[in-house]
């Protein structure tokens, strides 16, 4: 399978960047994969597990909150607010990001902004579930 | 002329803030490379979103109807100034040089009958800036107390920010900060971000797709911009800001040194002066019996 080039940016600091095969990025409307030449696209991220598949079997799941995926020529750009390894992601983490979302719906100026803090906490709780920690 | 004591007094306490002034010096250095690799690892994100930005403003085309954010009011009546600066000073120019750059654009602007407001970031700027400007000062942000900036406190900065511009409160937004070249070097800088400032070079030309529709995906992106450029802000203020500190206290070190060796130079000589008046007094006295 053709690599490209896949760069993934928290505020802090650069994660990861390199020569991929594969990348699940979720999407507010979905999930999608993004291969070698996908058509430019701009997409929220929902809070959820991105998955990157480097060249061999090798993958690496990270857990990303917030923020863009970028798709144009050059490859793929994700901007996560909160990016965090898998394995190294625990109950508490993820708890502080639900009462950040709590908040969020809290405060929330508009009932457009309230939907989407909404939609946000959900996930998060799905997530939790499906991760059983 | 001074007495010997008092030189003594003088050489002791000129020598206790060489010793502060170094440790100072010290403290900087081990806070400026912190400082600085955080600043560095911020910039490639703040990079990249300029340029998602860029793609989508050259995507959207000329026709579509951008969000003010974007593409301005239309007016340019009210500006606000975000003035980053830092919460203690003993750093050299490092503030005032800011709030000299805030304070000559206002002055500029004030006579080509705009209005100025402002929000500073950090004490020492807004002390500096009160003086002449307090009842155009919307609000103090202090940073007091923070040891590690992170996204957490420039997120609010933005949102200020945004709530102002949503209530009309201005129309055009620049953010003060000083830039970190070197140790040596930082340059005071004034950066727009409202509306957004968008490079011409010309983009992939690529039309994107949105997803959810360009305008929820916009509105969330472009106040995000915003935390994002404040918080690279903050950042290289404050490797700035130690950096501006470390080459200050290395001055006062060098200065203290200075002082003591000339003050220990005065000290001997008042001291040998004494000691041959002390001799010629017993001398004489002797030759006279």
């Amino acid at each position: 399978m053709a690599a490209f080039h896949f760069e993934l940016v928290a505020p802090e600091r650069l994660i990861f960047a390199g020569e991929v095969e594969a990348v699940v990025v979720p999407g507010t409307e979905g999930e999608f994969t993004v291969l070698k030449d996908h058509a430019p696209l701009l997409s929220m991220l929902r809070p959820g597990v991105l998955e990157i598949d480097l060249s061999g079997a090798q993958r690496t799941r990270l857990f990303v909150r917030g923020g863009f995926a970028e798709v144009s020529a050059a490859g793929l750009t994700v901007l996560a607010e909160q990016a965090i390894a898998l394995d190294e992601l625990n109950a508490a983490e993820l708890d502080a990001a639900l009462r950040d979302a709590e908040e969020d719906i809290a405060d929330a100026p508009t009932d457009e902004a309230r939907r989407i803090a909404t939609e946000q906490r959900d996930h998060l709780r799905e997530l939790r579930a499906a991760l059983q920690i | 002329m001074p007495s010997l004591k008092d030189l003594r007094n003088r050489i002791a306490s000129v020598k206790a803030t060489q010793k502060i002034t170094k440790a100072m010096q010290m403290v900087a250095a081990a806070k400026l490379r912190r400082a600085q690799t955080a600043a560095e690892a911020a910039r490639p994100y703040s990079e990249r979103m300029e340029k998602v930005i860029a793609g989508v403003a050259h995507g959207m085309g000329a026709g579509a109807p951008a969000p003010a954010l974007l593409r301005g009011t239309g007016h340019d009546g009210v500006y606000l100034f975000v003035v980053c600066t830092a919460e203690r000073g003993l750093c050299g120019a490092f503030n005032s040089s800011i709030a000299r750059l805030a304070r000559d654009k206002a002055v500029a602007l004030a006579a080509e009958g705009k209005t100025v407001k402002f929000l500073c970031v950090g004490k020492k700027g807004y002390d500096l800036l009160k003086r002449q400007f307090a009842p155009q000062i919307l609000e103090l942000i202090e940073l007091r107390g923070v040891r590690q900036l992170g996204f957490e406190h420039a997120d609010p900065v933005g949102r200020k920010i945004i709530e102002l511009f949503d209530k009309g409160e201005f129309s055009i937004c620049t953010l003060f900060f000083s830039r970190f070249r070197s140790v040596i070097v930082q340059i005071p800088t004034a950066l727009q971000i409202i509306p957004v400032h968008v490079s011409e070079a010309p983009g992939s030309g690529a039309v994107y797709d949105f997803e959810p529709e360009p305008d929820e995906l916009l509105s969330a992106l472009l106040p995000r911009n915003i935390s994002v450029q404040v918080f690279r802000a903050l950042l290289e203020n404050a490797a700035s800001e130690q950096g501006a500190r470390m080459s200050a206290m290395d001055n006062a070190t060098r200065n203290a040194g200075e002082m003591i060796k000339k003050q220990t130079l005065k000290y001997n000589r008042t001291r040998q002066a004494m000691i041959t008046k002390e001799l010629i007094e017993i001398i004489s006295g002797a030759e006279a019996l």
